[in-house]
C-alpha cells in the first residue's frame, strides 16, 4: 500500500512539475491544419504522423479544393473562425492576413527557437512570410515552394518522324523551348496533329475565370515579355508599366497561344483541367504548378520516360509566376502553443528533407542547396531555376479585389474577344487605381 | 343538487375547469392582448431574421464598411455607393445579362410549360408516367444540373454538341456553348428552361384542371370550334395560373446564382455574369460590404417593385 501511495505521489509530482507546452501536456490534444486539397497535402498528412509520434498532438486536416480554397479560408479568417489552428495560406493573402490580425506574428517565436529566415530561400521568405514586403516582419514559415512550370511529352518530341517534320518547318530540333516564341511554334506544330490515330493539341494553359486561373497563366507570359506591376522607384505608379508596350505584347501573345493551340472548349480551365488534358494524352505541353510534377512523373500513362519538364521560357527577360504557401498560426486558435510546436518541428532540416522526399517542395536551403538536390527528381533542377526567377502577384490587403479585376479584364480580352490588349490593360490600371485609392495608397 | 344548471358550451366548461388564479389573470386580458401573445414569437422571429438585417443592410449601404476589416474606421459616404453602382458600366452589363436570362427563360418556360400541360391534360394512355418523367429535372439540385450540363456542353465529348451535330451536320467540336460569347447566354437559358419548365407545366396543369367541364360542354352546344374554345375559355381561365408561374420564375431567375456559377462562372469574360454573381463577388470576394449592401438594396427594390406591379395586374386578371 505504501508503495502504491508513493508511486501515485511521484506521478502527481511529475505531472505538476511538467511545463505547460511540453508533449506530456499536449498528449491527446488535436490541432487542425487547413490547406488546399492536392497532391502535396497527402504528403503532408504522411509527414505529420512523425509530429504526432513525437509530440503526442493529433493532427486533423481540412483540405479544400483549389477553386474554393481562397473563398472558404478567407471567409473562415474574416469571421474569426476557430476551424484552423494552422493554415497554409496562399502567398497573396499575407498582406491582408497580417494587417487584419488573422495570423500570429512569428518574429519573437522564431528568435526564441533559433529559426532563422536566412535558412530558407529568399524568394520564398519574401513571397510567403514577409509583410510589409522587404521588411523583417514574419507571419509564416515558408512551407511549400512552388512556381509555374511546364511538362511536355518527351516521347512525342523524340519521334524521328515528328523531329524531321519539325526541322523541315522550323529549321531547328524539336526540343523543350527556350523562348515563348519557340513554345508557340511547338504548340502550333502539334495542334490538330494525329498521333497514334488520335488527334492531339498544342498546349494546356490556364483560362479559368472564377478564382485565379487566367491571371496566373497570363502572368507566366507577361513576366518574360517585360511586364512590371509598378514603377520600381515609385510604388503604385502603374502607368507605363502594367500597360507598357512589352506588357501589351505579352498579353497578345497569351491570347494568340490560347487561340491557336489549346484543345476545343478550353475556355475555363485551371490546374485540374490541365492535368486531365495531359494525362489523357490530349496535349503535347502543359502549363502547371511544380507541385503536381512528382505525381505526373509517377503517372502510369504519361510518367517515367514519357514526360519531360521545362522552366517557363523567357523572351525579353526571364520570369515565372510564384506559387506556394507559408505555414501560419491562426490568431483565433485555442491551440496556439501546439500549433507553434508544429512550426518548430516542421522547420527542422531533417523534417524538411523528408518533406521533399515525400513529394512536398521544401523551401529550406539545407535541402535545396544540397549538391545532390538536382539529381533527386527529374524536375528538381528546373524547380531551382524557376524559383530563381519568380515574381508574385500583388500581396496587398486588397489582393482579392486586385485579382478579381485582373481575372475580368484578362478573360474579357483573351477568351471573350472584347477589345484590344491595350484597352484591357488600361482598364486594369483604372480598376487597380480605384482599389489603391480606396485603401489610401494613392 | 346545488341549484345551478350545468354549463352548456365548451367555453363555459373550459372556464370552469381553469384554476381560479389563472382564470383571473386571463380574464384581465382583452382578446386583442391574447392574440398579440400568440403572434408575438412569430413577429419577433420575423424582425430578427428579416427586418433587422434589412434595416442593417440599408444602414451599411451608406457606409464604406468592409466586413474583412473590422478594425478600419467606418465612414458615412452618403449616396456614393448608389451613385457608383448606377454609373458603373460593369454593373449595367450584369443587369443586361440578367434581363436577357430572365426574359428568355420566362418566355420559353411559359410557352413550353403551357404546351406540355395542355398535352398532359389530354389524359392519353401513360400520361402519369410521362408526367413523372417530365418532372425529373426540377427535382435535381442546381449544383448537379450545373455540373451535369457542363459535361454535356463539352465540345469534344459532350452529348449536346453531338445532338446538335446529328441534326445540323456541323462537326461537334466546331462550336462551344459555354466558351463562346454569342452562345453562352443561350447556354444558361437552355439549362434553366430544361430544369424549370416542368415547374411551370405543373402550375399550368393545375390551372387547366380547375376549368369546369360544363363550360366546354356549353361551348360545344354553341358549336364553338376547338380553337375558339382555347382562346375564349382555356387561355383566359388558365391565365392567372400562368401569370403566377411567371411571377415565381421571374423572381427566382432574377436572383439566379448557383446554376450559372457552376456552369460558366460568369464567363466567358463577363458575358454571363448575372447580377447575383456580381453581388457575390463584391460582397464575399472583394469584401466591399457597403457597396454590395447598396447593390443588394437596389436589386431588392427592383424585384419588389416589379413584383408589386405584377401582382396588381394578376389581381385584375383574376377579377375579370
Amino acid at each position: 500500500m505504501k508503495k502504491l501511495i508513493a508511486g501515485a505521489g511521484a506521478v502527481a509530482a511529475a505531472l505538476l512539475a511538467t511545463p505547460a507546452t511540453t508533449p506530456a501536456m499536449a498528449q491527446g490534444k488535436t490541432i487542425t491544419l487547413c490547406w488546399a486539397a492536392w497532391d502535396p497535402a497527402n504528403a503532408l498528412v504522411e509527414l505529420s504522423k512523425d509530429f504526432t509520434a513525437k509530440s503526442g498532438v493529433n493532427m486533423k486536416f481540412e483540405f479544400v479544393p483549389w477553386p474554393n480554397f481562397a473563398d472558404r479560408m478567407l471567409n473562415e479568417l474574416n469571421s474569426k473562425g476557430k476551424l484552423c489552428d494552422l493554415i497554409i495560406g496562399d502567398s497573396q493573402w499575407i498582406g491582408g492576413s497580417a494587417e487584419n490580425g488573422h495570423y500570429v506574428k512569428l518574429n519573437e517565436f522564431f528568435d526564441k527557437n533559433g529559426i532563422k529566415m536566412s535558412d530558407f530561400m529568399s524568394a520564398t521568405v519574401t513571397g510567403y512570410s514577409e509583410w510589409p514586403k522587404g521588411t523583417p516582419n514574419y507571419w509564416a514559415l515558408p512551407a511549400m515552394g512552388d512556381a509555374l512550370g511546364w511538362t511536355y511529352r518527351k516521347d512525342w518530341f523524340a519521334r524521328p518522324d515528328l523531329q524531321a517534320a519539325f526541322k523541315a518547318k522550323y529549321n531547328r530540333d524539336l526540343a523543350a523551348p527556350k523562348t515563348q516564341s519557340e513554345l508557340k511554334d511547338i504548340a502550333e506544330f502539334f495542334q490538330g496533329r494525329e498521333i497514334d490515330g488520335k488527334k492531339v493539341y498544342g498546349a494546356a494553359i490556364f483560362t479559368e475565370r472564377g478564382s485565379e486561373g487566367i491571371t496566373m497563366g497570363v502572368n507566366n507570359a507577361l513576366y518574360p515579355f517585360g511586364f512590371e506591376y509598378q514603377d520600381p522607384k515609385k510604388p503604385y505608379a502603374m502607368d507605363g508599366f502594367v500597360n507598357s508596350a512589352d506588357a501589351i505584347k505579352g498579353l497578345e501573345f497569351y491570347k494568340a497561344l490560347y487561340k491557336c493551340c489549346t484543345p476545343p472548349g478550353y475556355t475555363d480551365a485551371y490546374m485540374q483541367e490541365g492535368l486531365d488534358a495531359f494525362k489523357s494524352g490530349q496535349v503535347a505541353m502543359q502549363m502547371n504548378w511544380f507541385a503536381f510534377f512528382p505525381g505526373l512523373a509517377k503517372d502510369e500513362k504519361v510518367g517515367g520516360d514519357r514526360i519531360g519538364f521545362f522552366v517557363n521560357p523567357g523572351e525579353k527577360t526571364k520570369g515565372s509566376q510564384l506559387g506556394g504557401q507559408g505555414l501560419s498560426v491562426v490568431a483565433y486558435s485555442n491551440n496556439k502553443n501546439e500549433a507553434l510546436e508544429y512550426i518548430k518541428w516542421f522547420a527542422q532540416p531533417d523534417v524538411q528533407k523528408k518533406w521533399w522526399s515525400l513529394g512536398g517542395y521544401s523551401a529550406a536551403k539545407s535541402v535545396l542547396e544540397d549538391p545532390n538536390f538536382p539529381k533527386t527528381a527529374p524536375f528538381a533542377g528546373d524547380f531551382l531555376v524557376a524559383m530563381g526567377q519568380v515574381k508574385d502577384f500583388w500581396a496587398e490587403p486588397s489582393y482579392a479585389q486586385l485579382l478579381l479585376a485582373m481575372q475580368k479584364r484578362v478573360h474579357d480580352y483573351v477568351v471573350a474577344d472584347r477589345g484590344t490588349a491595350k484597352e484591357a490593360l488600361d482598364a486594369l490600371i483604372a480598376d487597380w487605381k480605384k482599389v489603391f485609392k480606396d485603401d489610401g495608397k494613392l | 343538487m346545488n341549484g345551478t344548471l350545468p354549463p352548456k358550451s365548451l367555453a363555459e366548461r373550459a372556464a370552469l375547469a381553469t384554476p381560479p388564479t389563472v382564470a383571473m389573470r386571463v380574464r384581465g386580458l382583452s382578446d386583442r392582448a391574447v392574440a398579440w401573445i400568440f403572434i408575438a414569437p412569430t413577429i419577433v422571429l420575423l424582425l430578427a431574421i428579416n427586418i433587422f438585417p434589412l434595416i442593417w443592410t440599408i444602414q451599411l449601404s451608406f457606409t464604406n464598411y468592409r466586413a474583412n476589416r473590422p478594425n478600419a474606421p467606418v465612414r458615412n459616404v452618403g449616396i456614393d455607393n448608389y451613385h457608383s453602382i448606377l454609373t458603373d458600366p460593369d454593373i449595367w452589363a450584369a443587369m443586361q445579362a440578367t434581363a436577357h436570362f430572365v426574359f428568355w427563360t420566362i418566355v420559353l418556360q411559359t410557352v413550353i410549360g403551357f404546351t406540355l400541360a395542355w398535352l398532359i391534360d389530354r389524359k392519353f394512355r401513360g400520361h402519369g408516367f410521362w408526367t413523372t418523367i417530365i418532372l425529373i429535372p426540377m427535382m435535381l439540385s442546381p449544383a448537379v444540373v450545373g455540373n451535369f450540363w457542363r459535361f454535356l456542353y463539352q465540345p469534344q465529348i459532350g452529348g449536346f454538341n453531338y445532338f446538335v451535330s446529328f441534326f445540323t451536320g456541323l462537326p461537334p467540336s466546331s462550336f462551344e456553348m459555354i466558351g463562346s460569347v454569342k452562345l453562352a447566354p443561350w447556354a444558361i437559358v437552355v439549362v434553366d428552361t430544361w430544369m424549370w419548365t416542368p415547374y411551370v407545366m405543373l402550375i399550368c396543369l393545375a390551372g387547366l384542371r380547375s376549368i369546369p367541364d360544363y363550360i366546354y360542354e356549353a361551348a360545344e352546344v354553341d358549336r364553338a370550334s376547338p380553337l375558339r374554345q382555347f382562346w375564349s375559355i382555356t387561355l383566359p381561365m388558365a391565365l392567372p395560373f400562368i401569370m403566377l408561374a411567371v411571377l415565381f420564375r421571374g423572381i427566382e431567375n432574377f436572383k439566379m446564382f448557383d446554376m450559372v456559377n457552376l456552369l460558366t462562372s460568369g464567363g466567358p469574360g463577363s458575358t454571363t455574369e448575372v447580377a447575383s454573381i456580381t453581388l457575390k463577388r463584391e460582397a464575399f470576394e472583394k469584401w466591399r460590404t457597403g457597396f454590395s449592401s447598396a447593390f443588394a438594396i437596389i436589386l431588392f427594390v427592383t424585384v419588389f417593385g416589379l413584383a408589386n406591379i405584377y401582382v396588381k395586374a394578376l389581381n385584375r386578371v383574376k377579377q375579370r
